[in-house]
């Protein structure tokens, strides 16, 4: 059966700021289920605490919005229990790389098969403004008292640290782009980190959709705005890191990848980074121990008869401790 | 066993990693296969090599539930253990050391603590005026009655070596068996049951059985040789059983009662004392089910994740839960503190979640590997806000059992978080048991939703119980959602003042109905005389103390109840205060500081609990250290002022 995009859409009021990132990302994730072929109750979304934490109320799917910096724990938890669920998670860089940078590490290095997209702004926002960790030094955005005193961490690079096997990154206003980024993400066996830049409209007024845009530095010809973000896709850039690939061939490629998360300012590149097929998933991993896992998971396990009486047989593990 | 020698308190120790564990094991599974019951409890550091543990075995011909102060037979095999136990070793009981430490001085005990080192010194010199040799706590012990046994370790290594063609260096892991094999000598108890333990231990490595065999075999001849003359009072002798039993530990109890419970994901982070049960866990992933005879067996997974934190563990369980698995955490008192946000948004969000917890010396890393019941007043109020939570303690390793599997069906009948609440004494306990019995085990999933239609369906829709039918990510029709705010019956979030009113109310609720449903039985328990005008208030792990002390006291002519609080919350105060109130003097013994459950009581019930027996020293409630103390309480009047709290101090 066919989905459409209103199949994701729930009735619950949207209450972002007009103009937010936000809502190209809802779209995106909205138009890339309807595309996926998967019902929306086999679809569950988890997402962390901030203004992106809301995202989970507007689709139609599963939802559940948890704790600050949480997402990836309880995302994890609910696929490791059914396997056979779609699982999303989303929130903002404070939540997943502030707060929550141990999470996101633990997922990256357990390759699980989920997608966790990243709403990257640099500020927040819910609480007024505040320097995320992704804001570089020196800036100054206007909720700030003085220039930020860290440095910004490289989201993309760190997810290179941690293990992820799929990593893209997207921009809020180029909707068809990212509906295909997330779908390709979703469809990655393994963790897939999808970074998304987003004006903040209301506290980040350095990153602004204009300034994305390139609308500061038209071109001195045309006159015409020049866009900062730029496809990685059109440079030639080529992610797939397979197996098969010398270890010249990969360090060519991981060199390329560095280069290429590291460009920031001027131009900025969006797309997929890297597609690593050279590791397992986690869940391939279990069932190397447990063969069964994915036909009889662990959350649809039938653990006691009609009269409740469990179906665990104790007794070899009883044996085990017999001591008479 | 003649019936006053009914017990016997055999202890090793030794520097962590020198094999005290196994050999302690081994003795214990040794009066196992001679049908004794063994009751062991392990002390050890916070260090992986070179400080002092000690395990005791209590070892009778009947069932036995607490350590004990004294030692009839102490077993050692270095100095530290000498130093630190002999004066533990009653007057007729026995000692066994190495001589060739007879003149290593105090000084060189080099993990030791620095004041238990100047109060041996004192006790040396000052009051025994002897100098400070281990050569003269022996000189002490004997004076007192106790008989050292002299154990040439190296001598009779050296023996095994040119026996068996092995060499000497590799055989330094035998001594602390050779140490067994004596004491079980020395002890007159056959030979056989011991070497039926080794063949256990070491099943299928049948060199190191051999080998092990050998130097117990040695190890008998040198003690019929040498010790002819001088006889230990106690012996031990096997005696006839044709019951079952099974040797466990606590982390073991509480994780068979998970696995029989259908539990099939836990989450942890590595924690002492909680670990043991994930690790036997994950060594169980594949879980044997019943199948009809002549097929072949079926399995069952139990996923055991370990997470970069607790938080993680306490987060990826309860997405676990709200997939529909029976989900669970286990953790100690550090760990604990960090679930406490996600434990609130389990309540709010009404999810079906077990913690284990295993309460260790707080606060902050506090005694890592000592035990206390410091966690009660935390646990009652983890996180901010307030939401219902069910706190259930168990007393005994057959508790530990039996809750592990009625905490889930309260976790799914109530949908909320039930915490069990347990503590280093019970983890690191080892005993004798009948095989767990699952006759008469039922699993309670509660109210469920399987035919839920889509838009309709309202996960936290109104009731009179307060209990919604719950619907599992992923089922078709019974769409939810979850968030951390307030929300509306759909899971959405809100903000309106009545609509929150209505929520707080409905969740509050489902703890009225959990008090109404769950039956006397498995709220408390009240043992001894029932008319007594004396009864004892406790809950957890003294448990087994006080009823080896109510013993003691009646043998003496002193009859008293005991009323053990096993549902802690909520709190089943009515019951409780009847029974409070028939009684003329009430004492409270527990394992923490303050006396938190007598507190809690006098919240709930008004009734102050006059008389205090607590223990804060990180060591669990001896029950003749414990037997003292209530006599002396009882040989005061019950509004005596210098007797409300009584600080007891035992333990290495």
């Amino acid at each position: 059966m066919a989905y459409k995009l209103s199949d994701f859409k729930t009735e619950v009021h949207v209450d972002w700021c007009p103009g937010c990132g936000d809502y190209g990302i809802l779209s995106s994730i909205q138009m890339a289920l309807a595309g996926l072929n998967v019902p929306p109750q086999r679809t569950a979304i988890f997402s962390g605490i901030g203004c992106s934490g809301k995202t989970t109320h507007y689709v139609k799917a599963y939802g559940v919005h948890t704790l600050h910096g949480r997402v990836l724990p309880y995302a994890t938890g609910a696929k490791l229990a059914n396997p056979n669920l779609l699982v999303i998670a989303v929130g903002g860089d404070g939540d997943g790389l502030g707060i929550g940078a141990g999470h996101f590490i633990g997922a990256g290095r357990r390759n699980l098969d989920i997608t966790y997209v990243l709403f990257n702004n640099g500020v927040y926002g819910l609480t007024k403004g505040q320097a995320s960790p992704t804001l570089k030094l020196g800036m100054q955005t206007k909720g700030l008292s003085q220039p930020n005193p860290n440095e910004g961490v490289n989201p993309l690079m760190l997810a290179l640290a941690a293990g992820y096997t799929f990593m893209a990154r997207g921009y809020a206003f180029n909707v068809p782009e990212l509906v295909k980024l997330i779908r390709q993400g979703v469809e990655h066996h393994g963790s897939s980190f999808i970074e998304v830049l987003q004006p903040c409209p209301t506290y980040n007024n350095l990153n602004t959709r204009d300034w994305y845009g390139g609308l500061d530095r038209p071109d001195p010809e045309t006159g015409r705005a020049q866009p900062r973000v730029y496809s990685l896709a059109d440079t030639g850039y080529d992610p797939l890191l397979t197996p098969e690939m010398s270890e010249e061939q990969t360090h060519e490629l991981l060199g390329r990848y560095v280069a290429r998360t590291s460009e920031w300012g001027e131009r900025i590149p969006v797309g997929v980074f890297l597609i690593n097929r050279t590791t397992s998933t986690y869940e391939e991993r279990i069932s190397r121990r447990i063969p069964f896992y994915t036909q009889q998971t662990p959350a649809e396990r039938v653990i006691a008869d009609e009269a409740g009486r469990p179906t665990v047989d104790l007794s070899p593990l009883l044996a085990e401790l017999r001591v008479s | 066993m003649p019936a006053e020698q009914s017990r016997l308190t055999w202890l090793i120790g030794g520097a962590q990693g020198s094999g005290v564990d196994s050999a302690a094991n081994i003795f214990a599974r040794a009066c196992a296969f001679g049908g004794l019951q063994v009751y062991a409890q392990r002390e050890y550091y916070s260090n992986i090599m070179g400080k002092h543990s000690y395990y005791q075995v209590a070892v009778a011909d009947r069932a036995l539930g607490a350590p004990r102060d004294q030692a009839d037979l102490l077993v050692s095999f270095d100095a530290e253990t000498v130093f630190l136990h002999a004066r533990q070793v009653c007057a007729s009981g026995g000692l066994i050391y190495d001589p060739k430490l007879a003149e290593t001085p105090l000084e060189r005990a080099a993990a030791m603590e620095e004041r238990a080192r100047t109060s041996l010194a004192h006790y040396l010199v000052d009051e025994q005026g002897l100098d400070e040799t281990l050569g003269s706590m022996i000189q002490a012990a004997q004076a007192r009655g106790v008989h050292c046994f002299p154990i040439p370790y190296r001598e009779l290594l050296q023996k095994l070596a040119d026996e068996t063609g092995t060499a000497l260096s590799s055989l330094k892991r035998v001594i602390n068996l050779l140490a067994v094999a004596a004491s079980c000598a020395l002890l007159q108890y056959p030979l056989e049951p011991l070497l039926r333990a080794l063949a256990a231990v070491f099943a299928g490595k049948a060199k190191v059985i051999k080998l092990n065999s050998r130097a117990c075999e040695l190890t008998y001849q040198y003690v019929a040789d040498s010790f002819a003359g001088e006889k230990l009072a106690r012996h031990l002798e096997p005696v006839e059983t044709d019951q079952l039993r099974i040797y466990l530990t606590g982390t073991e109890a509480v994780a068979l009662g998970k696995i029989a419970a259908g539990c099939s994901l836990q989450a942890y982070y590595p924690i002492s004392p909680a670990t043991d049960e994930s690790s036997y866990l994950d060594a169980h992933a594949l879980v044997p089910l019943k199948s009809p005879p002549g097929e072949p067996a079926k399995q069952a997974a139990l996923i055991v994740l370990q997470t970069e934190d607790e938080i993680a563990a306490i987060t990826a369980a309860t997405g676990a839960a709200l997939a529909g698995a029976r989900a669970a955490t286990s953790t100690s008192g550090p760990g604990f503190c960090l679930m406490t946000e996600a434990l609130g948004w389990a309540g709010i969000n009404e999810v079906p979640l077990v913690i284990s917890l295993y309460q260790r010396g707080g606060p902050s890393t506090g005694l890592p590997t000592r035990t206390e019941q410091g966690d009660l007043r935390f646990v009652l109020h983890a996180g901010h806000g307030e939401f219902p939570r069910l706190v259930l303690a168990s007393g005994d390793l057959s508790e530990c059992f039996h809750d592990a599997i009625r905490v889930f069906n309260w976790a799914e009948r109530y949908q909320t978080p039930v915490i069990h609440l347990l503590d280093k004494a019970l983890s690191s306990a080892g005993q004798t048991l009948p095989p767990f019995e699952l006759e008469g085990v039922r699993l309670d999933r509660g109210l469920r939703a399987y035919e839920a239609s889509e838009g309709e369906y309202r996960r936290f829709a109104w009731s009179e119980s307060g209990i919604s039918p719950r619907t599992v990510l992923g089922q078709a029709g019974g769409m939810f959602w979850n968030t951390g705010d307030e929300h509306d019956e759909t899971g959405h979030i809100t903000e309106d003042p009545l609509v929150r009113d209505q929520m707080m109310e409905k969740r509050a609720r489902k703890l009225q109905t959990a008090a109404q449903e769950i039956p006397e039985a498995e709220k408390f328990n009240l043992f001894g005389d029932p008319d007594a005008e004396t009864m004892i208030v406790s809950w957890g792990s003294p448990k087994g103390a006080i009823l080896e002390a109510l013993e003691v006291l009646k043998a003496e002519g002193h009859s008293l109840s005991f009323l053990q609080v096993r549902l802690l919350w909520p709190l089943p105060a009515r019951a409780l205060e009847a029974l409070l109130r028939r009684a003329k003097r009430r004492i409270a013994v527990e394992n923490n500081y303050s006396g938190q459950l007598a507190g809690l009581i006098r919240e709930q019930t008004g009734i102050k609990i006059e008389q205090l027996i607590v223990k804060y020293n990180g060591r669990p409630i001896l029950s003749d250290e414990l037997s003292e103390a209530l006599k002396a309480l009882l040989a005061t009047k019950p509004g005596d002022s210098s007797s409300q709290k009584v600080v007891l101090t035992h333990g290495i």
